[in-house]
């Protein structure tokens, strides 16, 4: 359990860090928070030829508001996520999720940058970009590229960036007043992947959704938003309206199967996870019943 | 037999003044702990220390062609790369047989596979470097040529004829079988109102230490001796064991063993890799270190259950059960493990089945079948949580279908507390249980009859919790009858010795070993009791066979009981030996004083006389000045070993309460509670945490921990994120509570507690989840009860 050998360089600055990556591209790997990145190279499953450590870039650190727009440092830490006041202020959905990730060690050191550049189809962040419309700030050799959230995640591990750029940041419109959000898991024990997952963004008017994003993650290669969620948005919630709902949420997933759960099982979850959402955000206990707080 | 609060009305040599015996102090080892100053085997470096990396099969079953390590030995730090035939010089091969498990074979099993490997983590070279990083990278260098072979890996197949032997030499697949049949099953089984079959599945776990395997071997060339520090937990046994394979006297062979982080049985055992590390050693004539990863910790340390038993119980409609009979059958790996065999998890679940209850009637059969897959022995509560689930359920299918409440049943059929000393339907013989008196206080303890109501309640709003009960036995304190009889050199006796020192302190030598479980308290315990001292002026050394008396070390539940009597019976001999001094310089009469408070007294006022440090001083340094005569001998050694039972009965109950999400097939622990009986308890606190702990591990058993092999016989979550361990996120809160029988073999009367709370743990939660969803006419017999198994059997996907 120890890495191969790999050169390592600290990068000074982010236009430090970004000639590293110009200089060997592909055969390098960006350190941030390591929780992911150092297992992977302890088990030797990678064996990047160089580690550009971007962990004392202090100016990628931190939560900013400005005209209505959150943005987050690459380096911010989950644990800093979590007790961020302009986070449980403006976007308490992801204050939410990040309870969930891992452990108090681990949020202790892993970054938002890194998680998101990780790409794990199973992890929390991801999704909560795409419910709450993020968009991603990559820093290359010719300049800044933003990226929608939906674009940003393309596949397991994979995402739109490139070898020679750094995700330096993300923007997340500060939540309107009077917004709604939802998020759960289902994970064998706290701090687990999820086997399914769902972070959801909504507003409520008069009982009826005038606006709902569902981010679902580990229910296919990638975080999905589901386009079902428009079945729900400004009519009166009944049972068939969601059963028909559940039905088109169905045929948007392409679960993968693993040691925890089979498609089927992933399927199922996420129309649990769908029905307990609606209930909850609109306060219906009717649409859904049977377990205990 | 009293509860825990009430005193006993003779007086021991435990009850004295001041006595720690039943109190709870807190470990001497504690701070050593605590601020980083412990001795593990994993953190020790030697001059000239090499560390060794061993390269392990790809394959669960495949032929070894060759093995080129040419490149490899070119590699930065490489000391050497040495494969199975050229270790085979130097240490020989062992068969994991014992004769009173008839029938039992094995193969030959070498430090490194030689010319054959037979499952996936087997070692197939040993690449020694100046440190782990260097060996690793060298590792990635051997080549080898491997052909692969038909790999056995479902038990259930593994006797077919068609299926590939493992080893050709022993003619079929089959390491043991035992059939056992008494009183009248058949026609017990026609003369029941109803007969109710399951067929109870248990998936392969293992121990999952904080701290992995770890060795440091010195062969010292120049004394001819090998010294082996090591985390076992049983250091005589590996003393014998490696001087009978190097072709060494045990007097060459030292094994020290200091701190270990765990060892729940994992480190009870010989492995090749660990002999291949003292083999290297005196190959190379230096120092040879390895530490498993994590990842080689999965695929090496033994596993354990992995059991599919058929189960039948008839019962009559009042509730009398009329016999219980079952069809076990477990994989093993492709060895039995050395020396303690890998047929004793069967053979413990013929003995315990049905062991609680009064029926006579009693059929069983185990077999116990090879597989390409990690080798198999015992762990934590050996064979217990088997019998125990399979009983257990049984008793509740039973009640289910003569609709009887679960502790109805259990009250008409568990053995009366007055009906001892008795033996259990497969001839275990029963000093003292408790059964009833256990069961009475856990349905109080619990408030059964509020729970009920609660369930009820919750039913009507469609949510599903579930109450489940176990009761269960437990095999503690050892004698000869479970490895010595068998020809293992595996001690079951323990010694201590105790002394005086020339300031009245006290130094303790144990044979019993420490990983956590408080031995190294009890032991100063009980002799700071029995000789009147301070707990701090005890001094206990254990874990070293230069420095310790003979004995077997700690497992099977055995420290307290046996070691503990050890230290109890040593002590009092010091004691009559300080005090035989003390009356002569006193000029007074032993029966006239006392030791009280690090001191001599008078016996009848508790006026001080001298103190322990000035009686020592005089004895030590001025012994000229004591009367002609006297020779004081301020040392004593006793050896102790159960004679009159084979092993120390304790008995106990457990309830479970929960709740199922039957949408999700999730089930949320809500609480768990545990009555058990270990006779004396020394430390309460100890006591308790060892129940937890063990009701822990049988948690995990419960919902989360499996190997898991594919058809090929690969691991495929041999590491912490997909091997689930229990975290304290789903533990329940743990009540325990005891009842008091001490064994009347010892004047300590400490039976074992170790295992109680593994032993019972998964059955209380499986038949909880049972009561759960018996609204919905759900049976689920497997374990662990995965969100995935508790759908699929709810018919949800």
């Amino acid at each position: 359990m120890k890495a191969s050998a790999f050169a390592y360089a600290r990068a000074t600055s982010v236009t430090n860090a970004l000639e590293l990556l110009t200089a060997h591209g592909e055969r390098a790997k960006v350190l941030s928070g390591g929780q992911s990145l150092l297992p992977a190279m302890n088990l030797r499953l990678v064996a990047p030829e160089f580690i550009i450590d971007i962990g004392e870039l202090a100016e990628l650190r931190g939560v900013v508001v400005r005209e209505g727009v959150l943005t987050i440092g690459a380096l911010t830490r989950h644990a800093d996520l979590l007790k961020s006041p302009e986070i449980a202020t403006h976007a308490p959905l992801l204050a939410d999720a990040v309870a969930h990730v891992a452990h108090p060690a681990i949020r202790t050191r892993g970054t938002i940058g890194g998680s998101l550049a990780h790409a794990d189809p199973a992890s929390e962040l991801p999704a909560c970009m795409l419910a709450l419309g993020a968009t991603i700030i990559a820093r290359g050799p010719n300049g800044e590229r933003r990226i929608a959230a939906s674009e940003f995640f393309v596949g397991i591990y994979e995402t739109a960036l490139k070898p020679e750029e750094l995700l330096v940041a993300v923007e997340l419109p500060v939540s309107p007043k009077n917004s709604t959000h939802f998020f759960h898991e289902f994970a064998r024990r706290h701090g687990d992947y999820a086997i399914v997952g769902l972070a959801a963004q909504a507003f409520v008017r008069d009982g009826r959704f005038a606006n709902l994003r569902l981010g679902f993650f580990a229910v296919g290669d990638r975080p999905l938003l589901a386009k079902s969620a428009g079945k729900l948005v400004d009519v009166v919630i009944t049972s068939a309206v969601l059963a028909e709902a559940s039905s088109a949420l169905n045929d948007e997933l392409d679960p993968l199967e693993d040691q925890q759960a089979t498609p089927a099982m992933r399927r199922h979850l996420a129309k649990v996870l769908l029905a307990r959402c609606v209930s909850s955000l609109l306060d219906r206990p009717d649409l859904y019943a049977g377990v205990s707080a | 037999m009293t509860s825990a609060q009430e005193k006993s009305e003779t007086l021991s040599a435990l009850d004295r003044p001041n006595s720690y015996i039943g109190k709870t102090v807190p470990r001497p080892n504690l701070d050593r702990l605590m601020q980083g100053r412990g001795l593990y085997v994993s953190d020790m470096e030697l001059p000239r220390m090499a560390h060794v990396v061993f390269l392990r099969s790809p394959h669960a079953h495949a032929k070894i062609n060759g093995i080129d390590t040419s490149v490899a030995k070119q590699m930065p730090g490489v000391i050497a790369v040495v494969s199975g035939s050229e270790l085979s010089t130097v240490i020989t091969p062992w068969v994991g047989v014992l004769s009173h498990l008839k029938g039992l074979k094995s193969a030959p099993q070498s430090a490194i596979a030689v010319d054959r490997v037979c499952w996936q983590g087997e070692a197939v070279a040993a690449v020694v470097a100046s440190s782990r990083a260097q060996a690793e990278d060298a590792a990635e260098l051997v080549l080898v040529d491997y052909e692969e072979l038909d790999a056995v890996t479902d038990m259930r197949t593994a006797l077919d004829p068609t299926t590939a032997l493992i080893h050709a030499s022993l003619g079929d697949n089959l390491a043991f079988e035992r059939n056992h049949d008494a009183g009248a099953v058949d026609q017990a089984f026609a003369e029941s109102d109803e007969v109710v079959e399951a067929e109870f599945v248990f998936g392969r776990h293992t121990g999952v230490t904080l701290e992995p395997r770890a060795v440091v071997a010195d062969w010292n060339a120049a004394e001819a001796r090998l010294t082996i520090y090591q985390g076992t937990q049983a250091p005589h046994m590996v003393q014998n064991i490696a001087a009978l394979h190097l072709g060494l006297k045990e007097s060459q062979v030292r094994v020290v063993c200091k701190d270990v982080g765990g060892s729940f049985g994992i480190k009870v055992h010989i492995y090749a890799d660990e002999m291949a590390t003292y083999a290297l050693s005196k190959l190379l004539r230096r120092p040879v270190k390895f530490v498993a990863d994590r990842v080689e910790s999965f695929n090496t340390d033994i596993h354990a259950r992995d059991h599919r038993c058929k189960g039948k119980i008839g019962v009559k409609r009042d509730g009398t059960i009329t016999a219980f009979e079952i069809d076990d059958l477990t994989g093993i790996g492709p060895y039995s493990m050395y020396p303690r065999t890998s047929a004793i998890e069967a053979n413990q679940v013929v003995n315990l089945v049905g062991g609680p209850y009064v029926t006579r009637n009693y059929r069983a059969r185990a077999r116990v079948v090879f597989q390409n897959k990690n080798v198999m022995c015992q762990y934590r509560a050996v064979g217990h949580p088997i019998a125990c689930s399979v009983t257990e359920g049984l008793v509740d299918l039973a009640a289910m279908k003569i609709g009887m409440d679960p502790i109805e049943i259990r009250r008409r059929n568990l053995i009366a507390d007055d009906a001892y000393p008795c033996a259990s339907p497969s001839g275990l013989r029963f000093e003292q249980l408790s059964h009833h008196a256990a069961l009475a206080k856990l349905v109080k303890m619990m408030d059964y009859d509020a729970l009920r109501a609660e369930q009820a309640a919750l039913r009507a709003k469609n949510i599903h919790r579930g109450i489940g009960i176990a009761s269960f036995i437990e095999v503690t304190n050892p004698s000869a009858a479970f490895y010595g009889v068998g020809g293992a050199k595996i001690s079951s006796q323990d010694g201590v010795a105790v002394r005086l020192d020339a300031q009245g302190s006290v130094i303790c030598q144990t044979s019993i070993t420490e990983q956590g479980q408080g031995s190294e308290s009890l032991t100063a315990q009980i002799v700071g009791s029995v000789l009147g001292v301070s707990m701090d002026r005890v001094r206990v050394i254990l874990g070293d066979t230069d420095n310790t008396p003979y004995g077997g070390g700690t497992w099977a539940s055995r420290g307290a009981g046996i070691g503990g009597e050890a230290a109890l019976q040593a002590t009092k001999v010091l004691r009559k030996n300080i005090l035989d001094v003390a009356a002569a310089v006193l000029q007074s009469t032993p029966g006239e004083l006392d030791i009280v408070n690090n001191g001599v007294v008078n016996a009848i006022d508790g006026t001080p006389r001298i103190d322990l440090s000035e009686l020592a001083r005089i004895v030590y340094f001025r012994p000229d000045t004591l009367p002609p005569g006297i020779q004081a001998e301020f040392m004593a050694t006793r050896h102790f070993v159960p004679r009159e039972y084979p092993f120390a009965f304790t008995n106990g109950v457990q309830a479970s309460w929960l709740e199922v999400d039957t949408d999700t097939g999730f089930v949320k622990l809500l609480k768990h509670w545990v009555v058990e009986d270990c006779g004396t308890i020394i430390n309460p606190q100890l006591v308790d945490e060892q129940i937890r702990g063990g009701v822990v591990q049988g948690l995990g058993a419960a919902l989360f921990e499996k190997c898991v092999y594919d058809e090929r016989g690969q691991l495929t979550n041999a590491n912490m994120a997909d091997y689930l361990v229990p975290m304290s996120g789903e533990m329940p809160d743990i009540d325990v509570g005891h009842v008091v029988s001490p064994t009347l073999e010892t004047e300590l009367g400490a039976k074992g507690a170790g295992e109680a709370g593994t032993a019972g743990a998964a059955a209380a939660v499986t038949n909880a989840v049972n009561d759960a969803l018996r609204p919905l006419g759900t049976i689920i017999t497997e374990i662990p009860l995965t969100p995935q198994v508790i759908l699929t059997a709810l018919g949800r996907i």
